[in-house]
């Protein structure tokens, strides 16, 4: 599956968009698998994961069809 | 509540009063973030702001909600720019009315606090040594 980058998180992977495997199922897996994948990214002082471009919690179950995004720290304004 | 929500390259505080000025309202507050020439101390030639739009718009929207529900807000302005930015260009436009202005500095305050919390929008730093931050 596809996941959208942005911010540092961007910078870290060098890419705005990479894949995930299958076996990959919630968001809580999914953000071990970029500690893993990323160590740099264990740095950040919070990662969220956005699923359906809502806030997702860690238990929250990702699908095929998905549209799954990390938001490292924002800073707007 | 009529509500203006944009994030475009470049961004106005006249289109925010344009959009704000009713004659049921008494009291107009607007927010300007502008970009400033140094970070703690250390020269900033420019900020470079990008945002995952489709998200960004909705969490805005969001904030727009709850300042409906909390005030009597008759008009929201929320402007956010994105690209290059040097110091004195606007960032951000936060534009309240209502009918008087204690709702309005209040309501302006929570949302311009609020975005900066929640709306996935990032700005990387380059500062006059060469280096870059986020």
């Amino acid at each position: 599956m596809g996941l959208l980058l942005f911010g540092v998180a961007k910078d870290i992977a060098g890419a705005a968009l990479v894949g995930f495997p299958e076996t990959v199922t919630n968001v809580a897996e999914l953000k071990q698998w970029l500690y893993d994948r990323y160590p740099a990214m264990q740095q950040l002082s919070s990662l969220m994961v956005a699923v359906n471009r809502e806030y997702a919690a860690d238990t929250q179950i990702i699908r095929a069809g998905d549209e799954v995004a990390v938001i490292p720290p924002v800073s707007g304004g | 509540m009529d509500t203006l929500i944009a994030i475009r390259d470049t961004i106005t505080v006249q289109e925010a009063l344009d959009f704000i000025q009713s004659p049921e309202c008494g009291g107009e507050v607007i927010f300007t973030g502008t970009v400033r020439n140094d970070t703690r101390g250390r020269g900033v030639t420019k900020l470079f702001y990008e945002c995952y739009e489709a998200m960004a718009l909705s969490e805005m929207q969001k904030i727009a909600d709850r300042v409906q529900a909390q005030w009597d807000v008759k008009k929201l302005v929320m402007l956010h720019a994105i690209g290059d930015k040097y110091p004195g260009d606007i960032a951000v436009v936060i534009a309240v009315a209502s009918a008087h202005r204690g709702i309005a500095f209040d309501a302006c305050e929570f949302t311009i606090d609020t975005l900066k919390e929640t709306v996935p929008i990032w700005k990387k730093e380059f500062f006059t040594d060469g280096e870059i931050g986020q």
